[in-house]
């Protein structure tokens, strides 16, 4: 997969995601209530966290489709939400696979490569379903493809302009074995060429292995935040059981 | 604007295209079309009302009906798993994601329009010939207002749980002085009056057209950021 040039972030390391005590606010509920991080580029911070913590609030705050009520982000220097340049930096997965049933997969994954201004997309959307092993069913309708294939669809399709900065809620939910071994040889590969990733999941083993940082989340806040030279996984996995059980 | 027009047209193309294959909407409308103009023909008394008096109103109500059903779905492919968020989440404006919906809708309704009115010519009888172009230029002027105004209510009422009664309940107010407007004109036009006549009703259906398509344009954004 080409990449699009570096931007200054990158070359200087400056951090590509940067939140001072960002919140957001939905009525009188704070789903997200002061969130403070910084990653660099190449960095991968994994947020745990039980049902309705904000994790996917946060990731929508940071993907531009939600405002903070209060606080800032700033992602690659640009305030959030930043519009069009910001957004083009930006690879959102999520549980839901937002693709269009009724196209195939190659047609899902070539429209959102024109939409980041693609022009000529076919070599990168074959490349993009290449990665996620789904050449053979590429021009099937994604309706006839089963859940974990839709997702692998979904990550497809959130790649394929090479995004500086990737998203991911839940990204494993639905993915067989195979799919998950894909997507997390897929992170890795990106990290190691210096994009950024925020994974939202439930797999404490999944997420910390390949976390440079690790957060779990609790009533819209960071209730225990650290960089992974310093991750004792038995101990997350204890504030994680905390954090569960305190919102049950 | 050219990046805004280019990406539009992506989106008109894919709504086009996701139509073609499952047809649901355009069948159903056509059905409604065709349904509404026939069940006017038998309850109407030609001894009493002439059919160039009856005609202009039974064809814009029955547009704009069946109107309503494409524009429904405009926004309804792209709730179905959450694929506007792919949307939003993606560099392209929100200008051009409305228009790009509004084309792809204006197309659904001019190709309802294109059976629709061999249709009501055919049943009713009425006297094309030297009016065809003018009534096409009206149908156009009718569907480009309807079509602003119902983009914008359909993307207000998808993330509702009652959209299909919220829509019509929004946009119908609106469509009011399109359909008066579109049904007086060619009123003038199926009774033999000069086309000048229908000038004014034309004149409100252009003023329409260009202040609702800029509102709306403008309005679009607040409806999808929060």
């Amino acid at each position: 997969m080409t990449r699009s040039p570096p931007s200054v972030a990158s070359r200087t390391d400056l951090p590509i995601i940067e939140t001072a005590d960002l919140a957001r606010a939905f009525g009188s509920r704070r789903a997200v209530a002061g969130v403070t991080f910084s990653l660099a580029p190449g960095d991968c911070l994994a947020v745990f966290g039980p049902n309705g913590a904000g994790k996917t609030t946060l990731l929508r705050l940071l993907a531009g489709l939600l405002k903070p009520s209060s606080g800032s982000a700033r992602l690659a220097g640009i305030p959030l939400p930043g519009g069009s340049l910001a957004r083009s930096r930006v690879g959102l997965i999520s549980h839901h696979t937002m693709l269009y049933a009724a196209l195939s997969a190659r047609e899902n994954v070539s429209f959102a490569a024109r939409l980041y201004g693609i022009r000529d997309p076919s070599a990168r959307v074959d490349d993009s379903l290449r990665r996620m092993s789904l050449l053979e069913r590429a021009d099937a309708p994604v309706r006839l493809l089963s859940r974990g294939m839709q997702q692998r669809v979904s990550i497809a399709r959130a790649m394929v302009h090479s995004p500086q900065v990737v998203l991911a809620d839940e990204p494993y939910s639905g993915l067989d074995e195979s799919g998950a071994r894909a997507l997390t040889a897929l992170l890795r590969e990106l990290r190691s060429t210096g994009t950024a990733i925020i994974i939202v999941t439930h797999n404490l083993a999944e997420g910390l292995s390949l976390a440079s940082h690790a957060a779990v989340m609790q009533r819209g806040k960071f209730v225990r935040y650290e960089a992974s030279a310093r991750i004792d996984a038995v101990s997350y996995a204890a504030t994680y059981r905390e954090a569960v059980a305190s919102d049950g | 604007m050219g990046d805004t027009l280019f990406a539009a047209w992506l989106i008109a193309r894919k709504d086009l295209a996701i139509e073609f294959r499952t047809r649901s909407a355009f069948f159903s409308a056509v059905v409604f079309a065709l349904l509404g103009l026939v069940i006017f023909y038998y309850s109407w008394d030609p001894t009493a009302v002439a059919v160039t008096d009856l005609a202009p109103g039974v064809l814009w109500v029955v547009f704009t009906f069946s109107g309503l059903l494409g524009l429904h779905r405009s926004f309804g492919v792209e709730t179905a798993d959450h694929a506007i968020d792919g949307l939003l989440a993606s560099p392209v404006s929100r200008e051009a994601i409305f228009l790009g919906k509004a084309i792809a809708n204006l197309v659904f309704v001019a190709a309802v329009q294109l059976i629709a009115i061999p249709a009501l010519v055919i049943f009713y009888n009425l006297p094309l010939g030297k009016i065809a172009a003018p009534l096409i230029a009206i149908a156009l002027l009718a569907a480009i207002g309807l079509v602003a105004v119902g983009t914008l209510f359909s993307a207000m009422a998808a993330n509702t749980r009652l959209a299909e009664l919220l829509l019509p309940m929004l946009a119908l107010p609106f469509f009011v002085p399109i359909v008066i407007g579109a049904a007086q004109a060619t009123s003038k036009l199926l009774s033999g009056r000069p086309v000048a006549e229908a000038g004014a009703w034309v004149k409100l259906l252009l003023a329409f057209d260009i202040v609702f398509v800029v509102a709306c344009a403008f309005a679009y954004p607040f409806t999808v950021e929060d």
